[in-house]
Parts: structure tokens; sequence; C-alpha cells
């Protein structure tokens, strides 16, 4: 027993104990503990294996910043693996395993692999397993293996169970981070009336103060800024928050850990809140990391940051050895050694300086510690935990320059200095200045007006001078409580920094595998290996060794690599220049950032005024973009098959209705309307009179093929023009880019109408019975209104209009109702066309009667047809320019061999499947073919497989016979090519 | 997240605009037959590295299409404007 | 040159790991070369690899802005596939996965190439008519492809969502078996590596500034280590293809827009495959390490920033976690963005440029690193032989204007839409 929990002291809660479990074993903490508290506190000392040598490993730090201490947390569908145990609070029921390990923690087989270390240097697997033959195969048998044992904790399949949302947070400052500096500067701001936003990834306020509580009078000043923040309305506080990300414009990413801090999220509430932060203005008070230094086997369980050791005894009061070397480059590790005398366990410092601060040194003496100048740890010894520490004098590189001995210890604390959190102001792509004296980089002042950063995060060089700048970046006036610094430990900021980063033997080596990033298992000599192979940039460095690449981003191992490159290229480390670093700060939940987007709100879910109506009436839905329609209306027993089959012909034989309210529509008002169109459509337009409709098609800018539809003349300066459903969108923009940026002369309005209408089309030989009975004052005839005109209609009171036009081949009519009247309508004409034996059809018979007729729709208007593979260059006018007229001539796209649209009948008794491919009934059939296969059907009208297809000179092949290949399923097939006009060519149904 | 300011409706999050690029590419006159001018205007676009004119439209908004000056590095945003309004 | 090999390796741990040769020389640059190759990434020292080892030119430099593979080829998702069905494109990422399915062996450098196939998903009967069609040419030309039903995939894909949630059901996949994963860094490293064993001096931190010309013809670079000359100047510079070309007074159909990449925590063997979505820009795959890599949509409006913005990680996650429930309580690590130079149809340029003695390897919009191998084996052909091969002879330039537009998604010519 080590390591033991202090009888008094610290930010727990010792009214109440919980009851955690790891890895089986029963632990115990009281609130306020992390797990990695509780863990220290029960002497847990492998909390994991590492990533490539699974070598064992403890805790190092107290915070974000901790590379090994991360366990397999929760189970089943809740299972979180590689959770930080260091930033985990302990609740209770708290159930954690190893990861990793096999068969566990303490006794794990892989380990083998730290005996094999020379063999896996960096970069090792690109140089072998290439296998002896050409090929993937021996490298896909490797990597299954490798694969095996990479990746760290388990995943599970199953779907989340809980949920998550999105909140949107506006606010005059965002003060991240709730240290001295951020408490200062919210409260400054505050109290200047700013409507602030203060956020701390803590469950608690006071960032450091927490575990560096100096002298005991910071609790006083917390209390004190507390209850001032907490009293201000216009400052609202979010705890359990890291701001994981600093975007453009200055928006900030948070994601708020409502319910991780117990066992299961309470019903009906959301797990985290994802937090879209758009600040006028942020102070970024996110404090500093203490860094690490490299000497031989310093990744062993004992060897710890000292400010996590420090974190653990004030925090928490768990003393995390009896006796214990603390190393130190700086004067910052004072306080700790300091304080871990003061609590009884048997302090050794080892200063790497030569001549190390005197008051300091003093007050270690005086607390019964030791302080030995010039000295360091070559190397840390234990076989599984720290047993002792070779200790040796070193000369101002950090090279042995003496005898080295043994000091029995059971925890080593390290002290590198310290690094700004600098990561959000590195999101904003600004590059960071290298501070000579505090040794490390930090942001420029003002290089971002609107992002300031304070306190540690810029090195501040004293507690007084952080809360003074904290309160200055909040409000120019803000006079903030004394915080009183006449204790020396209040100097929480590095002084008298030595650059040693790498404690080495007399040989210049390190004493055993020294490591830079523990996780990856990134040594020393890694770093070496691939300073000699070429890889001499950072960015090389870091992919070629994945230095900092690990779930810690690189949050310790970032210095210690760069100091040795830069040593090794024989430059400073500015010069070497350091990596970008990427959100999110730390690893953030997918759930969270997916917010409620996800699954069914992915995207909206459109339907038509009339849905409700198909879904009384047993049809079967289906997607068509964001909309859900009508598919089929099966009778009972019938299939897809049975019942488009069904529904086609009994339009063809009686009538039918569809819902087309999808179509895309947009009211054109104005008196240049005609000339409006007369541009956007290639055809022509002036002599459109009020009262009729007329066929268009538009082209892209580029002479492709975008849309077609139909568009009525309701009054002089009004039109009514539709669109397809899929193109809705895209046709209302471009008519209103080029209304706005180009023809500014043109008097023309456009508004889209799409939800405003409903729209259903009425077809076959009884359409004009079932409207005639309908709408009994209206006259339908074909003398009073024939094929494409429209009249306006009432019925109940509800004002329609009735177009007649036909999609389908038929007699037909579309008619339009305002929507919310949709339901009553359709459900009008339904009961009126019973007489006449009206049946709902869904878009399947829809698609089989166009198909029959020849009509292009989605399949054929693919993007990339044109006017004349769509056999519609007729309609082009010639006698004057329109969107796309130019282009459209283009070389290759008027080439006259391209394939164009054909008919085909498909012999035998089958169909063929849209996207099969077209050969010449001989020849090879290893490449584009003649054309494809674009649309499908059994024509109930012709009683045969019908299809459509683009065929290489297509309109000379009427006649001929051309296979029709689905290397994928249906195979090989013969058609006959035909015209794509199947049924009644001459159009005597549907002008009758 | 860019933030657009909308002289109609305001400062607006990027999700409530679509894009189109190039606000300096001049289409030709609608009787213009020369392919050339058409083939420039339609593929070739103005990319610079730095202070980029672009066209934004406000969809989800008032629908206005918007031309926008902004940096392509920093995505500062210097000015906003309504296409309608700009002389041509 | 050291042999890399599991003997290799062997011998070299017995000896503390220091016998290991640099991986590449870091030369001078030489006043003058047969072939300048600008660009240090996948495509250039792929270019440079492909003229030494196929055409026998070993004069060849490469010159490099900063650290090589340090663009596109170091941030994309890393996956390789040969699914296109446009006439000119479909043979050209075919010979791409041909020489992938050896690249390791090629080069003496394990690329990972790791043919663990890719499901394209498919939500819509029309959207399998689509697929069917793609895979259709895929099998016509020998390309291995499978039209599956969704219960198929849900045999083999069971983690992804089936479920009455579901806002787009999956209807089928298009799988090819032989798509899958490389390791991008390794690409870069491993053409670097043996182009330089072919005698291509590799210059980095090395930025071209302008060109060298006789006349209207360009005859070399000025960099910022001074002028080096050649007769043939090739660009292969994703992201700032259009400002180079620029300099040589040439316009481009090019706009550079910022595509993100995600990656979640490593965890064991979670995903099998690669597996893209239907109703939205974004796929999924598992790298070696463990982490899930994730491909999202571009943020929509010209960029060289390479970071990316708020709205694309929550639509990303929000597809990620719409075709994966599971992964929802997985965390992201880390999201960063790629500078793309997207063409107005999609498909890439390798073709001679109009001014003499320039070449451009270019706008390969989001599909850059599958495309690396056969991009820089039919870039070198093309500079060599001054014609294009057959696989490149559509990517060419002069199609915007002779109407040929490769455009595979059909979204015509505006690029954020792609």
């Amino acid at each position: 027993m080590s390591a033991r929990r202090l009888p008094e002291g610290g930010r727990i809660d010792r009214s109440a104990l919980l009851q955690l479990t790891f890895d089986g074993r029963s632990i115990e903490a009281y609130p306020g503990d992390t797990l990695a508290s509780a863990l220290l506190a029960a002497d847990e000392a492998i909390i994991a294996r590492s990533f490539k040598y699974h070598r064992p490993r403890g805790i190092v730090a107290a915070g974000v910043e901790e590379p090994n201490a991360l366990v397999q947390l929760r189970s089943g569908a809740r299972t979180e693996p590689n959770t930080r145990a260091t930033t985990l609070e302990a609740y209770s029921g708290l159930n954690a395993t190893g990861q990793n390990a096999w068969p566990s923690l303490k006794f794990d087989l892989q380990s083998v692999n730290r005996h094999l270390s020379p063999f896996f240097g960096a970069g090792f697997y690109y140089k072998t397993f290439m296998g002896p033959f050409k090929g993937t195969g021996f490298w896909m048998t490797c990597e299954k293996f490798i694969r095996k044992a990479a990746g760290m904790g388990k995943g599970d399949h199953s779907p989340d169970p809980d949920s998550y949302q999105t909140s949107n947070a506006f606010c005059d400052l965002l003060v991240i981070g709730a240290g001295p500096a951020g408490l200062a500067a919210a409260l400054a701001a505050g109290e200047n009336g700013d409507r602030i936003l203060l956020i701390e990834q803590d469950h608690e306020l006071g960032g450091s103060l927490l575990s560096n509580p100096v002298g005991g009078q910071s609790d006083t000043w917390l209390a004190e800024m507390r209850a001032r923040l907490t009293a201000l309305d216009n400052v609202k506080i979010l705890t359990r928050t890291t701001v994981f990300g600093a975007y453009d414009s200055d928006v900030y990413g948070a994601v708020e850990r409502l319910w991780d801090h117990v066992e299961t999220v309470p019903p009906h509430q959301h797990r985290q809140i994802f937090w879209q932060i758009r600040a006028k203005r942020a102070v970024m008070a996110t404090g500093a990391i203490e860094r690490h230094l490299a000497f031989g086997h310093n990744d062993l369980p004992g060897v710890m940051l000292a400010s996590g050791v420090r974190s653990y005894l004030n925090r928490y009061a768990v003393l995390a050895g009896r006796s214990i070397v603390v190393m130190t480059n700086n004067d910052s590790a004072y306080g700790a050694a300091i304080e871990l005398a003061q609590a009884g366990a048997s302090v050794t410092l080892a200063d790497l300086r030569r001549t190390p601060p005197d008051g300091l040194s003093k007050r270690l003496d005086a607390a019964g510690g030791t302080v030995l100048a010039g000295h360091g740890v070559l190397c840390a010894l234990g076989r599984k935990r720290v047993s002792g520490a070779q200790i040796a004098p070193l000369d101002e590189r950090g090279q042995s320059c003496g005898a080295a001995r043994k000091v029995d210890c059971d925890v080593i604390a390290v002290s590198g200095g310290w690094s700004p959190v600098l990561n959000l102001w590195s999101h904003r792509q600004k590059k960071p200045v290298f501070d000579e004296s505090a040794w490390c980089f930090k942001p420029s002042a003002d290089a971002l007006p609107t992002l300031t950063p304070v306190g540690s995060a810029v090195a501040a060089g004293t507690l007084q001078n952080t809360i003074a700048d904290g309160a200055k970046a909040g409000a120019v006036k803000g006079v903030m409580p004394d915080l009183a610094s006449d204790n020396p430990d209040a100097d929480h900021w590095v002084r008298d920094i030595s650059p040693v980063w790498r404690i080495t033997g007399a040989n210049g080596k390190t004493t055993g595998k020294a490591f830079v990033d523990m996780q990856h298992d990134v040594a020393v000599s890694d770093i070496e290996l691939a300073h000699r192979e070429g890889y001499v940039s950072v960015e090389h460095l870091k992919r070629y060794t994945t230095t900092g690449m690990a779930t810690d981003q690189g949050k310790l191992s970032n210095m210690p690599a760069l100091a040795r490159m830069a040593e090794l290229l024989g430059s400073s480390i500015p010069e070497v220049g350091t990596t970008t670093f990427r959100p999110p700060f730390t690893p953030t939940t997918v759930g969270a950032l997916a917010a409620n987007d996800a699954g069914h709100h992915f995207a909206p879910t459109r339907r038509s005024a009339l849905h409700d109506w198909h879904v009384e009436n047993g049809a079967k839905i289906m997607q068509a973009g964001l909309w859900l329609r009508p598919w089929y209306y099966p009778d009972s027993g019938e299939d897809l098959d049975a019942a488009y089959r069904r529904e086609a012909s009994h339009v063809r034989d009686h009538v039918g209705m569809v819902d087309v309210s999808t179509l895309g529509k947009i009211q054109v008002q104005g008196p240049d309307v005609a000339e409006f169109l007369n541009r956007i459509y290639v055809n022509g337009w002036k002599t459109l009179q009020v009262g009729r409709i007329r066929y268009g098609l538009m082209l892209r800018e580029d002479g492709i093929v975008l849309d077609d539809g139909a568009t009525a003349r309701l009054g002089e300066h009004e039109y009514f023009m539709t669109t397809t459903t899929a193109n809705a969108a895209k046709v209302l923009a471009l008519a209103e880019q080029l209304l706005q940026t180009e023809w500014r002369d043109l008097k023309v309005h456009v508004t889209s109408v799409t939800d405003q209408w409903a729209a259903m089309a009425v077809a076959g030989p009884n359409a004009r019975d079932v409207l005639a009975s309908a709408f009994e004052t209206v006259d339908l005839s074909a003398e009073a209104l024939p094929n494409n005109h429209f009249v306006k209609a009432i019925i109940d009171g509800i004002q329609c209009r009735i177009h007649r036009m036909s999609f389908s081949g038929e007699l037909a009519y579309e008619v339009y109702a305002p929507a919310k009247f949709g339901y009553h309508l359709w459900a009008q004409i339904m009961a009126h066309g019973a007489t006449y034996d009206i049946r709902p059809y869904g878009m399947e018979s829809m698609g089989t009667l166009r198909i029959e007729k020849g009509h292009v729709a989605g399949p054929e208007l693919d993007g990339r047809t044109t006017l004349h593979d769509i056999g519609l260059e007729g309609m082009a006018s010639s006698k004057k320019p329109f969107v796309g007229s130019v282009l459209r001539n283009r070389p290759r796209l008027a080439d006259k061999t391209r394939p164009t649209l054909v008919g085909l009948e498909i012999q035998g008794d089958t169909g063929a499947k849209s996207g099969s491919i077209l050969y010449d009934m001989t020849g090879s059939t290893d490449n584009h073919g003649l054309g494809w296969v674009s649309s499908t059907t059994y024509s109930p009208a012709l009683g045969k497989y019908i299809a459509l297809g683009f065929l290489a000179e297509g309109r000379e092949r009427h006649g001929q016979q051309v296979r029709v290949i689905d290397f994928l399923g249906t195979g090989t097939q013969t058609a006959t090519v035909t015209s794509p006009h199947f049924f009644d060519p001459k159009g005597v149904r549907q002008n009758g | 997240m860019i933030r657009l300011n909308c002289p109609v409706c305001g400062l607006r999050d990027e999700t409530e605009f679509t894009y189109l690029g190039d606000a300096t590419a001049r289409r030709p006159k609608m009787d213009e037959t020369d392919p050339k001018p058409w083939v420039d205007f339609v593929f070739f676009r103005d990319n610079p590295r730095g202070s980029h004119k672009e066209y934004w439209h406000h969809v989800l908004g008032c629908r206005q299409w918007l031309i926008v000056e902004r940096d392509t590095v920093s995505h500062d945003i210097s000015s906003s404007s309504l296409a309608k309004d700009v002389s041509a | 040159m050291a042999r890399y090999s599991a003997f290799s390796i062997f011998k070299n741990a017995l000896g503390g790991n220091r016998g290991w040769p640099r991986a590449w020389r870091d030369p001078v640059a030489k006043p003058q070369y047969d072939v300048i190759i600008v660009g240090g990434g996948g495509h250039g020292l792929a270019t440079a690899y492909y003229l030494a080892k196929e055409h026998d030119i070993h004069n060849v430099a490469v010159i490099e802005r900063g650290w090589l593979g340090g663009g596109n080829t170091g941030r994309n998702t890393t996956i390789v596939r040969s699914n296109y069905m446009l006439p000119g494109n479909t043979m050209f990422y075919e010979r791409s996965m041909r020489l992938w399915e050896n690249l390791s062996q090629d080069l003496n450098f394990n690329v990972m190439m790791s043919q663990r196939g890719q499901f394209h998903l498919g939500h819509s009967p029309a959207q399998m008519d689509g697929l069917r069609r793609r895979g259709n040419i895929m099998r016509a030309h020998g390309i291995d492809g499978e039209l599956i039903d969704r219960a198929e995939v849900q045999r083999r894909l069971p983690y992804l969502d089936y479920s009455e949630n579901a806002r787009f059901p999956i209807v089928g996949a298009l799988y090819q078996g032989r798509a899958g994963t490389a390791r991008h860094d390794a690409v870069a490293w491993g053409y670097a590596r043996a182009a330089d064993r072919l005698g291509v001096d590799i210059i980095q931190q090395c930025e071209v500034l302008g060109y060298l010309w006789d006349n209207d013809r360009i005859v070399g670079v000025q960099t910022t280590k001074g002028d080096i000359r050649a007769p043939k100047v090739g660009l292969a510079v994703a992201g700032n293809t259009t400002v180079l070309a620029e300099k040589a007074g040439v316009r481009l159909p090019i706009e550079t827009h910022a595509l993100q990449a995600f990656v979640t925590e490593p965890i064991k063997p979670f995903i099998d495959n690669v597996v893209s979505f239907g109703a939205a820009h974004f796929y999924i795959s598992q790298s070696d390490k463990g982490g899930l890599v994730l491909g999202g949509d571009l943020d929509g409006y010209n960029s060289y920033a390479q970071r990316g913005g708020l709205p694309i990680v929550n639509h990303t996650m929000a597809a990620a976690k719409s075709l994966v429930p599971a992964i929802s309580r997985q965390r992201l690590l880390r999201h960063w963005a790629g500078a793309m130079d997207m063409t107005m149809d999609g498909s890439p340029i390798i073709a001679k440029l109009p001014v003499e003695g320039l070449y451009l390897n270019g706008g390969w919009c989001y599909g850059g690193f599958k495309a690396t191998p056969a991009g820089g084996w039919c870039f070198a052909w093309t500079i060599a032989k001054d014609e294009p091969h057959k696989d490149n002879a559509e990517f060419t330039l002069s199609r915007f204007e002779q109407g040929y537009q490769i455009d595979e998604k059909a979204h015509g010519p505006q690029a954020n839409l792609q």
C-alpha cells in the first residue's frame, strides 16, 4: 500500500460513500471524486495497457491531458470505450473495466510486445507485411491480426438509448474557463451589464484554485466570486461543458454533459446538449497543462505529473505515495513538493537546475523535504509500478555527469514546465508565438480582436496578473476582490525554467525506453529513428511516429517531441514549429454533435395535403426525395406488380385519380412575364393567351435539360408555373437569380406556391363525367375546355382551377385547390366518381402510363441529356435566345450519334431492368455499349414488357434488335427498338 | 460557421443561405451567339486566394441574392449587399 | 538503398535500428532537369516515379512548397474504389485500382492497401436503377460489382439502421469487393522513396513563385531556392491549381472548396468495410489503428482555409448516426479539412495546357486519393509522349467548350453541388 486517502481535507463530501466497480473489484469513492482519484485512493496502480507494447500504465495526470488512464465505462448499449478516468466524476454504481488487455490488466499476454519493441519501431509496418507475392492478400491476412490488436476499447453495435439536443446561444461575451482569469473576466463584464456566458468543463468553478488552493485563502475568494456571479441575471454559467472548437464568425461549439455523472440518464432528459454559441467576443481563460519529461521508463505506473499529484492531494485528499521523488526544470513543482511533505510524504526534489530557488528550497526543507540541485531521474525503477528512481547529477543539458544512486520511492512527480492551452486559438488558424522566457508556445497578442486569451493561457506570470488580466479582458473598469499574493505559492506560473527535456546517461542516451507519447508508445528512440530516415518536418514526425495522434491529441507529448526534434535538426523549437491543433479540444460524443438531427430527423419529411387520404385508404407509401408519395393502392392480396397493372389498366379503361400536389408551383407575376418565360424556356411564350396552358422545357446554362412543366396564364400579368417535384427548388432559385442579378430590367416577381396548392390529376375515358358530376356548373365539354386550357370552378365554396392536360395520354384534368381544402376536394371527387368507377392510382402506375406514352421523367432528365437526346429538339425556338441556347450547340452535345431516346419492346416474358446496358446483337460487350435502359414497365395496354432507353443513333434503329444486358442480374435479353411513343402515338385519346 | 449580414434580415447563419460563387462573372447578353463568352461565364470563374466577390442566396430567409465580399482564407466578410441594388 | 522486408527489420532491430538509411535524399536542386513536377503530394510523386520507371526519364525534380504529402494526400479519408460509369473515366479508375493492388510490392513500401470492400447504398428504387447502371458498366469492363438487396445488406452490415426511424430506408447496395482503403501518408512516402531511388530529386521547402519563359514557352520555374529549368513543367498542386495556372496566364474551370474529414477515438474492429450513404455525401470506414474515419460534404463556399465549419460537423455526425446508430456513443477525436479543386463537372484534368511546356494534373474534386497511381501514371505518359493515354484522353481542359462534361453526378457546372 502506498497511495492512500488522507483522513481529512480535499473537496470531497465525506458524508456519503459511493460504491464503484473497476475490473470487477469494488472501489469506494466520495462525491467529488473522479474515478481516477478513487482508483488512486484504492492504490490501483495499473489502470490501462498501452496501445502498441501493452505496457502497464497508471494515472499520470488529474485532468483532460491524461494519456494513460482510459477505461471502458458502462456496458451494453451504453458502453463508452476510452473514457478518461481523470475527468469522470464518480457516481454510485459506476462500472468500468480495463481495456486493451487480455486476459487481464495485471497479466496481459500481449505485453510480450514490449520485448519485441526493437522490431516495432516507428513505421515498422511500412517496411514489412507486403508478402512474397503480388496482390494485397498477404497484407490483408496480417492486417486482421493488427486490427484486433489495435483499437483500445470496444464499441457496442446497439443503437444509443440516450437522446441529445442542440441549443443555440447568443452572448456579448463568452468566457471559456472558470479559473481565476475566467471568473474575473466574467464578473467584470457581468457587472458591466453585458450578456455573459461562462463555460467550465469541470463540474465546479475555480480552475487551478481547486487543486492549488493558495494556502486556503482562495476558497474565500472563490466563494465571493461565485456569489457575485450567480447574483447576476445577465450571467449564464454552464459547468460540465466543454468548448470544443472555435469557428469562423466568432461561433463556438460546446457540449454540455448533463447526465454523465450519474448511472443512467433520468427519463425525458437529454444526455448531452450541443451548444452552438454566437459570441460578440470571447475570453479564452483555458489555463495551461504541465509537461512531462523524457527519461528511462518514464511510463511506469507511479510516474506522474507534479500537478497531478498536487491535485490529488489538495482536491481529493489522496496522497499518491509515501515516498515521492519530484523532478522539475522550473519552480512550479516546489509548491507540490512542499504540500506533499506537509501531508506526510517523504519528498526528494531533484531540480534539473544547478541553482534552485532559495526561498522555495528553504520552505521545502522546513517541511521536511530534500532538494538535490542539478540532479535528475535517469530512470524509474520497478516492474509494474515505481519502486525507486535512479538519480544522478546532471549537466545543464540533462546529461549525467556523476555517479547515479538509487532512491526508494513509490511516486515520481515530474514537471517539465507548462504549455498554455491554446487549442481554440489554433482552431482559428492562428500561429502561436514562442515565449523564450516561459519556454512555451502561446497566443500572440491581438491577433484575433474578438478572442482575448488571458491568464495561464498566455503564460501570465502570477496569480495577481492572471486575475487582473482577466478582469481587464472582461471590462476595462472591472475591480476584483483581492486574492492575497504574499504567499509565494501563488506564483503558480513557471519561473526560471531550464530548457531540459530529456535526462540521459553519460553516453547521451536515455537509460531505458523514454516515452514522449505514452498512449501511442512513441519513445525518444522513435523520434530519432524518424529523423534518421528523413522524416524531418514536424508533420512527418507526427505522422511517421504517430506522436500526438492518440486520444489526448498530444497535450503532453507535443513539446518533448518538438524539443528532441529541434536538437536533432540543430535548430530551435520555434524554427521547427508546432503542428496545428484541430477541434475538438477533447474527444466529443458523436451523438451530441449529431444532436437531434439523426434518424427520422435527418431530413425534413414532406407530405402532400392529401397524404392522410392515401394512408387511410391503404396506399403503400414511397420516398420521392423529401416527399412521401402513394406508391400503389393494393387490393387485398395484391403485390406491387398486380396492383400497378390493375391501376394502369383501370385508368385506360375507366378513370383514376392521382395526387400530383408535389409538383413545384411558382406564381409568376408582372408585366414582363412573357419575356421572362421566353428566356428561361426553350419554346416561345409571347402568344400564350389568358386561360391557356403551355408545356415548356428549360435548360441549364450549360445547355443540358433542366426541367419541364406546364405554365398557365391566369391573367394579364399573372402566370402559374409548374415544375417537376425534384427540381422545384432549383428552378425557383434560378429564376430568382436571373431576375435579381442579370435581368433586373424585367418587371417579374416569382413566389413559390407549392405548399399552397393541392393538385390531383383525374385521368381516363370517364374523367370528364366524373368532374362534370362534381363541378356541376362548369362546362367541361371538348369545345368549351379543349386540351391545354383551364377553367375556374367552385365546389362547396372552394375556388379551384381545372387544367385540362394529360401526362397519362388519356382524357385528363388536373384540379388545383387551396391546400387546406385538398383533402375535402379529393374525397368529393372520389365520391362523385364512384358512379364512374373511379380508383386512385399511385406513382408506379403513373410511371407505366407515362412510359407507354414515351413521356420523359426523372430517369430520362438525368442531368446529362440534351433536347435532342430526349427527342424534343423541335420544341426549341429558333427565333429567340433562351437559357442554354448557345451552349447546347457545343460540338459534343450536338453530335448526332449521341444516344437518343427510344422505345424498347422486350422479348420474352420478363421485363428488363432499368440500368441494363444496350449492345448490338453481335460483338463484344466489354465497353459502354450503345446506351442504356432508363425506365421499364409492363404495359397492360400493349400486353408486353416495354422500356425507355437511350441508344446511339436510336432514331435510325427503329425496328432493329438490340441486346439488353444486365450483368448484375437478369442477364441477356433481346429488345426491338421502337419509337418511344408506344401507345396512341397520335394522341387521339387525350384530345378527345 | 460563417455568419452573413443580410441587408434585409440582419446577421444570419450560413445554413440559411446557398452559395453560387464568383459574382464578378458577367453573363453575356441574351443575344450573344458566340459560345466563347458563354463557356467563360458558365465554367470559368475567379478563384482567388484572398478577397472574393460572390453570390449568396438567402433561401431560408428573404430569398434575396446577395453579393458578399469575403476572404477565402480567413473567411472574414467585408461587405454584403443586395445583388439587385448593385449596379452591373 | 536498403530494401524493406521482414528480414531487414530483423537485422536492423538487432543493430538497435541505427542502420536505417534516409527514405529519400534531401538534394540541392540542379539548375536543369528534363521535367519539373510542381507539387510533392501523391500525384506529383507518383508522376515522377512513373516518368522514371515507365518512360526512362530520370532527370526529374519534384518541387514542394512545404513538406511532401502535406496537402490532400495526408488529409483524405483514404478510400479506393473503381466504380465509375462514364466513357472517359471508367477505365481510368480501374487502371488505378490495378496499380493499387500491387503498389506495395512495386514501391517496396507497405501502403496498406486493404480491399475490404465498399457498399454504396441505395435508398429508393430510382437510386437502385442508377446503381444498377453503374454496376453494369463496371461488370462490362471486367470490374467487380454486385447488386445486393436490403436483406443481404442487412446480413452483411447488421449494424446499419433498418428500423422505422430511418429517414431514408436502405433499399439495397452496389458492392465492390476490390474497393477498400490504403494508408494515405504511406502512399506519398512510398512514391517519394521509390522515385528517389530512381534518381528523382525531391526538393522540399521550395515554393514556386513564377515561371521561366522562352518567348511564349515555359522553360522552368522561379522558386524561393532560385531558378530551375526544364523544358516541361507539370503541375500537381491540388488546392492551389488555379493560383499556379494563373501565373502562367491560364484560366481553369476550378473552384477551391473545403472538404471536411473526421476521425473518432480508436476502438476494436467495429466496421469492416467502407460504407457510403446514398442519401447524403457521407462515408465511413475504420482505420487499422481503430479510428472510425468519416467523410462529409463540402462546406459549400470557396475556401483555401483547410479548416471546416460547424454546420458540416453537425450534418456529418447526423449522417453517421443515421446510418450507424451505434456510433452515437463513440467520440469524435479530430476534424479537419482539405482544399479541393472542384471542377465544373466533377472530373479531373490531366492534359497539356494551352501554354507550351506546361502540363496539368488537377481538379480532383473529392476523389484524388484513389486516383493517385493512375493519375501519376497517365500524367507521366502525357508529359513523356506529349499526348494523353487513352485512359485520360477525355480529361482535357477543352471538354468544356467541346461539350463533353464528364459529369458522373449530373449536377452541372456548380462545384458546391457536386
